[in-house]
């Protein structure tokens, strides 16, 4: 009997393990196809990852709520302990906003009343949504944020995210329930700016670091450190003039901008369609049915 | 007899255990903690998990379920479909066929294991985002998130272990 048992055991260790890494090897290969698949078209698998973070999303919903609350309580006990030179601060800042601000009515009627004479079309017409930050990147070569604002709401791909300070980024995939923010800062992010004062135009381009670079920069364009950086408006994905960020550094590693809004803070992010059809957001069959309707 | 159909649903819930432990670690890592510079470097804990689980109990955890949890951090995380996926793979790989050098050593030695494993992976996610990029990318980020694995490692081993204890023993 016990010879028996022995037998078996000797046939069935190495077949059992015989199987195992027959798994190990079609599971690996799997994957390995997955990833050539989506490195040759990102979009294949869209529908699923969305379908995925549709149904993840009330999870993380409910997840992320603390910690929300405990950070809004550490923010508050921090702020109380600056209060009086805050008040100081923010004094010293009205006054020179209502300034700011003479001076900005008197240029909307100028503008209103020049725009009059030229018959210009308004083309700005935004539409938006403030949705909560439900998910950060988990992932050293990703900087992205989830944000449980979907279609449902009028979310679509290539609306433009933003804080109060300034751009943060623009979504890159659109669920039912939930959307991803793809961040200046990544990889994959490429936003055409302008220097604001001088007016030269540039890409601004992601390479993971938490100051974007500023790319393709015309060798007179006189960028210096303090510069103002705003969207272009070419491509047709954002209006032109929505405020980024300012030149950090001028260096061996290119231009950096530090950027006015900090995604990492933030709690709440507004998904603002412009109401602008960029090049970008389309996928190729609507472009082609674009130029179809043209002809 | 009504019990056993109890019995036979606690076995199958404890069975399920560590797959939906890890299910839950990969949500739990996508938590916004808003702090600066988190996100970039937030500790891997379905990697934890993995380690764990292919070492100390892989009857509980087999690879297909491996496989899952790697492509929901995957979809969930933003990276590229199947990247995790492959990586996880191998660290099981590699968590199973040592399993035996590592039964009742001390946790330093798992630890010390779980350290190499990390930087395995570190370099697999650069080399896997370099690929992506078609450029060489700063590794620096990837090897953060190694050393914050790292750091974390006693804290999820431990919960581990206290989980464990409850399921039942390997046969």
């Amino acid at each position: 009997m016990k010879e028996e048992l022995g037998t078996v055991v000797r046939v069935a260790t190495p077949m059992r393990s015989l199987a195992q890494r027959f798994a190990f090897l079609i599971l690996f290969s799997g994957a390995i196809a997955l990833l050539i698949i989506e490195r040759t078209d990102p979009r294949i698998f869209e529908q699923a990852r969305m379908g995925v973070i549709d149904a993840a999303t009330p999870v993380l919903d409910v997840i992320s709520r603390p910690v929300a609350s405990a950070s809004d309580l550490i923010q508050e006990v921090r702020e109380l302990t600056s209060l009086r030179a805050t008040n100081v601060a923010l004094k010293a800042e009205n006054d020179r906003l209502l300034r700011w601000q003479h001076a900005a009515r008197t240029l909307l009627v100028e503008n209103g009343q020049l725009r009059e004479l030229l018959n210009f079309v308004d083309d700005t017409a935004t539409h938006s949504v403030t949705g909560r930050v439900i998910g950060d990147s988990g992932g050293p070569f990703v900087r992205s944020l989830l944000v449980n604002a979907g279609t449902r709401i009028g979310v679509d791909r290539g609306h433009a995210a933003v804080s109060g300070e300034g751009l943060l980024g623009r979504v890159a995939f659109a669920g039912e329930s939930a959307s991803r923010v793809l961040l200046l800062s990544d990889l994959n992010s490429r936003i055409p700016v302008l220097v604001e004062d001088t007016r030269a135009r540039a890409v601004l381009a992601g390479d993971n670091n938490r100051r974007p670079r500023l790319a393709f920069v015309s060798a007179d364009a006189r960028v210096k450190v303090g510069s103002r950086i705003v969207t272009s408006g070419l491509g047709g994905m954002f209006p032109t003039g929505l405020p980024i960020g300012i030149v950090s550094e001028i260096g061996d590693a290119g231009i950096r901008i530090e950027t006015f809004a900090s995604p990492e803070r933030l709690e709440f992010i507004r998904l603002v369609d412009y109401g602008l059809k960029g090049v970008i957001s389309l996928t190729d069959g609507e472009i082609t049915r674009g130029v179809d309707r043209k002809r | 007899m009504k019990s056993s159909v109890w019995q036979y649903l606690d076995l199958a819930t404890r069975k399920l255990t560590p797959f939906l432990l890890s299910l839950a670690l990969v949500m739990l890592n996508l938590m916004p903690l808003h702090l600066p510079g988190y996100a970039a470097i937030s500790p891997n804990f379905a990697l934890m998990a993995v380690y764990y689980w292919a070492l100390h109990c892989p009857s509980l955890f087999p690879s297909g379920a491996v496989f899952v949890i790697g492509l929901m951090q995957d979809i969930l995380s933003g990276s590229p479909v199947g990247k995790n996926a492959a990586i996880l793979i191998i660290v099981y790989i590699i968590a199973v066929s040592q399993a035996r050098f590592f039964y009742a050593k001390s946790f330093l030695v798992v630890w010390w294991g779980f350290l190499m494993v990390s930087l395995g992976v570190a370099t697999m996610e650069w080399f896997v985002a370099s690929i992506f990029a078609a450029r060489l990318l700063v590794p620096e980020p990837a090897f953060y998130e190694c050393a914050m694995n790292v750091a974390a490692y006693p804290i999820f081993g431990w919960l581990f272990v206290l989980v464990h204890r409850t399921l039942p023993r390997e046969e």
